[in-house]
C-alpha cells in the first residue's frame, strides 16, 4: 500500500532505514515494523507483508526517539518564554519524545498537584512526552524538604533546586538519603553562589579583556565534590546537571571508579563553544554554568565519548526576544536547545572525530534514559514507538525563523550545522515532519 | 580619514596612527583655548546627545564643554530623567534617539558592551564615555596626550598603572592605547583587583609597589572605588593606602623626571597622598583640560571635520 503522511495507520513498516540503536549504526539497511503504538519488529532486510503500508525511509537513519534529562517549559508562570504545549513541539522538531522538566517555574513544582498538572499538559498537547522533577524544597528556598514520597506517587523522576544550588549541606545530604529510598535521583545545580557572585560569564581572561564579571570555575567544582561526598556518604543516586569543568568531569570520573552512585549529564553547549564567544556582548552566549575555556569544552567532550558523563542534555532554557536583548551583565542565563542538538552533536563530536554516529545517539537515547531509569529510549520489540528518522549529513543554517520553540535564543543563530531530523514518532504516531526532508509519500 | 569608523567605541579598535591622528587634531584644539574667544562654530546646528545612565560629573562636563566648543546643539539626559529605571531595553531607547534625528550620541552605561551596542543599531556616530568595566576611550586619549605632552614618542617609556584594574575601564583603554603605541605597561595593585589573565594583553603585571614603580616615566594612579569594600577585594582604605598609596616615600624613588597622572576624583591619602596630590609630580590639571581638547577633536573628526581646515597647533 501507498504510504500518505496525512493518516498514520496503526501498523506499518518503515523500510530502507538505517537502525541505529544500542551504541551502533546498521551497516546494511533495515526496517521497521510498527503495530498499535508498539514495535513490533526489526532488523535489517526489507520484509514482504501483503497489504500493509509501507513507509520507504530513503537510506535515513532510524533511531529512538531522543531523551532529554534537562528542559525548561516555564509553565506555569512564564508562558510568554514557553508553554508545555510550544516546548513539546520544539521538542519532536529536534527529534525529541522525551522531556524531563525543571522545576524551577513560579510557582515552583513542590507538590504533587504540580507534578500532576504537568503530567496532564503535555498529554494535552500529545507530541512529547513529559517526565517532571520536583523542586527539593518548598519555593525552592532550600529550607526543607517537599513531599517527594506524594511527588513520586504522582510521576516525578528526581529532585532539583535547578536554577539554584542548594546551599545548606544538611538539606542535600537528607534530600540524597530519602530520595535514594525512593529509588529517584537528586539533580544537582553545582554552584555556589558566594564564590560566583555577581558574575556573568566565566572567569578568565575574556572576562577580564570584557570587563564583565567572572564565574570563576572552582565554584562548580568545589559544590560538585561536596554533592558527591554527599551521594557517597548517603549511598543515593546523585545525577550531576550540565557539567562544565574540566575539574568537575575529572572528580566524576573518580567517584565513578570509586563506585558512588552518581551519573552526569552534559549539554551541546558546552562541550562544542568556548568563552571566547562572549567577545562582542551578545547575551546569546550568556548562560549558567557559562561557556568556559578550551581545555573544559574537550574535557566535556572526551568525558562522553568515555562514559563519565551518561549523557547529552540540551538544558534547553527559553528567554523572551526582550529579555535577551538587554545588556549582557543584564539579561538572563540560557539558552535554547532542543532543535538544535542534533546538529550540535553531529558537527561538534561526530564529524570532528570524538565518536561514531552510534555513540551520539546512544547518549541521547539509552543512556539518558538509563541514568534515571525512564522506561524510554530503546528500538526493540514490544517496546513503545518512540522513533526518530533523520538525515546526518543534511546541512542546515540555523535561523530564528525556523524554531518551533516560543523563543529563539539560540547560541548557534546563523551557523551551519550537519543532521536534520526528518520525522518524530511517538507510540507509532507522526509528532514531527520536515516537509522538506520527508521521505516520499502522498501528500 | 583620520578615523576608519563612524564611532569611538574603544582603543582596542583603533590603530596607532588614528589615535595619533586624534592628538594632533587635540593639540590644535588645545591651542584654542588660550584665545579669548575659545569656541569655534564647526558644529552649528548639529545635535549631540550625552545620554548618561550612570553618575558622572567630570566626564559629562568636559564632553558638555566640547560640544559647545564646537557650537553644537546639546541635549542631556540622564538615569535619573530617562524612562530607563522603568526597565526600558537600550533597544527601544535608540530607536526613539534614530526617530529624533540626532548627529552624535555620547553614552555613559553601567554595561560593558553598551556603546557598541548602540553603535551597531544607530547610523549616527556614537562616543563611548565609558561603559562598565570595558572602556573609557576618551580618558584613555587624554591621559596618552598628557603623556605624550612630557615624553614625546612613547616607544619603549615604563608606564605603570595602579590600582582595580580588574573593574577599571580607565585602565582597559591606556592598556590598549599605550602598547598599541609601543610603551611598556606594568600593572600593580592586589592580586584580587589585578587579575594575571591581563598579561596576555601584552603588559606586565606586579604587585609590589616599590618594584612596579622604580624604573617608570609615568604613574597611572586610578581611583579606588570605596563602594568596592562590599567584595572584599581589599582589607581597608588604610591598609590600601599603606600598601599602594603612592606617598612622598614613593615619588622619593622614582626617576627625577617622573610624573603622576590621577583620572579623578581622587582619594586623598587613601590611593593618593595629600602632598603629592599638591605636588609638582602631578599632572592631573593638564589631563582636565586635554580632556576638554581630545573630545572636541573626536567630535570634529566624527562629524566629517577637515583636518586640514584648522590652524597649527604643537605637536601632541
Amino acid at each position: 500500500m501507498d504510504w500518505s503522511w496525512k493518516r498514520i495507520p496503526a501498523e506499518f513498516l518503515v523500510t530502507n532505514v538505517r537502525l541505529c540503536t544500542q551504541g551502533k549504526l546498521g551497516k546494511r539497511k533495515g526496517f521497521l515494523h510498527v503495530r498499535k503504538g508498539r514495535i513490533e519488529g526489526l532488523g535489517v532486510g526489507s520484509p514482504t507483508m501483503e497489504g500493509l503500508p509501507v513507509l520507504d525511509g530513503a537510506g535515513l537513519v532510524c533511531a529512538p526517539g531522543f531523551v532529554d534529562l534537562h528542559v525548561h517549559f516555564r509553565e506555569p508562570g512564564q508562558e510568554e518564554k514557553e508553554t508545555v504545549a510550544t516546548g513539546s513541539l520544539a521538542a519532536a522538531a529536534g527529534g525529541f519524545t522525551s522531556v524531563v522538566t525543571m522545576p524551577n517555574t513560579s510557582p515552583a513544582i513542590d507538590n504533587s498537584g504540580m507534578v500532576r498538572y504537568l503530567i496532564d499538559r503535555g498529554r494535552d498537547a500529545g507530541l512529547c512526552r513529559i517526565f517532571p522533577t520536583g523542586a527539593i524544597s518548598p519555593g525552592r528556598q532550600g529550607e526543607a524538604m517537599c513531599e517527594f514520597g506524594d511527588m513520586v506517587a504522582a510521576g516525578a523522576v528526581g529532585f532539583t533546586d535547578d536554577g539554584s544550588p542548594v546551599p545548606n549541606g544538611n538539606l542535600m545530604a537528607n534530600a540524597l538519603k530519602y530520595a535514594g529510598m525512593l529509588g529517584v535521583p537528586i539533580i544537582s545545580h553545582a554552584e555556589d553562589l558566594t564564590i560566583v557572585g555577581n558574575g556573568v560569564m566565566h572567569a578568565g581572561y575574556w572576562s577580564a579583556r570584557l570587563g564583565l564579571a567572572g564565574m570563576a570555575r572552582a565554584s562548580e567544582d568545589s559544590s560538585t565534590f561536596r554533592d558527591i561526598e554527599l551521594a557517597r556518604a548517603s549511598g543515593g543516586h546523585l545525577h550531576v546537571a550540565h557539567v562544565s569543568t574540566r575539574g568537575a568531569v575529572e572528580i566524576i570520573r573518580r567517584a565513578k571508579s570509586e563506585g558512588v552512585h552518581v551519573t552526569a549529564e552534559a549539554t551541546p553547549h558546552h562541550f562544542s563553544l568556548d568563552h571566547s564567544r562572549c567577545r562582542e556582548y551578545s547575551p546569546l552566549f550568556k548562560m549558567n554554568p557559562p561557556l568556559r575555556e578550551s581545555e573544559d569544552v574537550n574535557a566535556v567532550a572526551e568525558g562522553l565519548a568515555d562514559g563519565t558523563l551518561d549523557c547529552i542534555a540540551t538544558d534547553h532554557a527559553p528567554h523572551t526576544a526582550t529579555e535577551k536583548e538587554y545588556q549582557f551583565d543584564q539579561a538572563p542565563f540560557g539558552v535554547t536547545g532542543l532543535e538544535t542538538a542534533l546538529g550540535v552533536g553531529i558537527t561538534y563530536l561526530v564529524n570532528s572525530g570524538v565518536m561514531d554516529l552510534g555513540r551520539l545517539v546512544e547518549l541521547m537515547t539509552e543512556k539518558p534514559a538509563r541514568a534515571l531509569n525512564l522506561p524510554v529510549g530503546r528500538l526493540e520489540e514490544g517496546a513503545e514507538a518512540d522513533f526518530v528518522l533523520f538525515d546526518p549529513e543534511k546541512e542546515w543554517v540555523v535561523r530564528a525563523e525556523g524554531f518551533k520553540s516560543r523563543s529563539r535564543n539560540s547560541s548557534y543563530l546563523g551557523e551551519k550545522l550537519s543532521g536534520k531530523v526528518a520525522a518524530t514518532f511517538m507510540r507509532g504516531r507522526l509528532t514531527w515532519l520536515d516537509p522538506e526532508l520527508a521521505p516520499r509519500g502522498e501528500d | 580619514m583620520i578615523l576608519k569608523s563612524k564611532d569611538v567605541l574603544g582603543l582596542e579598535e583603533m590603530s596607532a596612527e588614528e589615535i595619533l591622528g586624534v592628538l594632533e587634531i587635540a593639540a590644535r584644539f588645545r591651542a584654542v583655548f588660550d584665545r579669548p574667544v575659545r569656541s569655534v562654530p564647526i558644529m552649528r546646528g548639529r545635535t549631540v546627545v550625552n545620554f548618561f545612565h550612570e553618575p558622572s560629573t567630570r566626564t559629562r562636563i568636559s564632553f558638555e564643554l566640547a560640544e559647545k566648543r564646537l557650537s553644537a546643539d546639546i541635549v542631556n539626559f540622564s538615569t535619573a530623567t530617562s524612562s530607563f529605571k522603568k526597565g526600558e531595553t537600550l533597544r527601544d531607547t535608540a530607536e526613539n534617539l534614530a526617530a529624533m534625528k540626532i548627529d552624535m550620541l555620547i553614552i555613559r552605561h553601567s554595561s560593558a558592551g553598551a556603546a557598541a551596542y548602540l553603535a551597531g543599531v544607530l547610523e549616527c556616530s556614537v562616543i563611548n564615555a565609558g561603559d562598565g568595566a570595558h572602556e573609557h576611550p576618551t580618558q584613555g586619549l587624554l591621559d596618552i596626550m598628557t603623556m605624550r605632552q612630557r615624553l614625546g614618542d612613547l616607544r619603549g617609556k615604563k608606564v605603570t598603572i595602579i590600582g582595580d584594574i580588574a573593574h577599571s575601564r580607565v585602565a582597559r583603554s591606556n592598556i590598549w592605547g599605550l602598547t598599541k603605541l609601543g610603551a611598556e605597561v606594568t600593572l600593580c595593585g592586589p592580586p584580587t583587583m589585578v587579575p594575571g589573565a591581563l598579561e596576555k594583553l601584552g603588559v606586565k603585571v606586579e604587585h609590589d609597589l616599590k618594584r612596579a614603580v622604580a624604573r617608570a616615566d609615568v604613574l597611572n594612579v586610578l581611583r579606588i572605588q570605596l563602594e568596592r569594600h562590599a567584595s572584599k577585594s581589599f582589607p581597608s582604605n588604610r591598609e590600601y593606602h599603606r600598601m599602594y598609596g603612592i606617598t612622598e616615600e614613593i615619588v622619593r624613588g622614582l626617576k627625577p623626571e617622573a610624573f603622576i597622572l590621577h583620572p579623578g576624583p581622587m582619594n586623598r591619602d587613601v590611593e593618593i597622598a595629600s602632598e603629592v596630590a599638591d605636588g609638582p609630580r602631578q599632572v592631573i590639571l593638564d589631563q582636565v583640560a586635554n580632556g576638554v581638547a581630545v573630545r572636541m577633536a573626536l567630535i570634529y573628526l566624527l562629524s566629517g571635520g577637515d583636518p586640514g581646515a584648522l590652524g597649527g597647533g604643537q605637536a601632541a
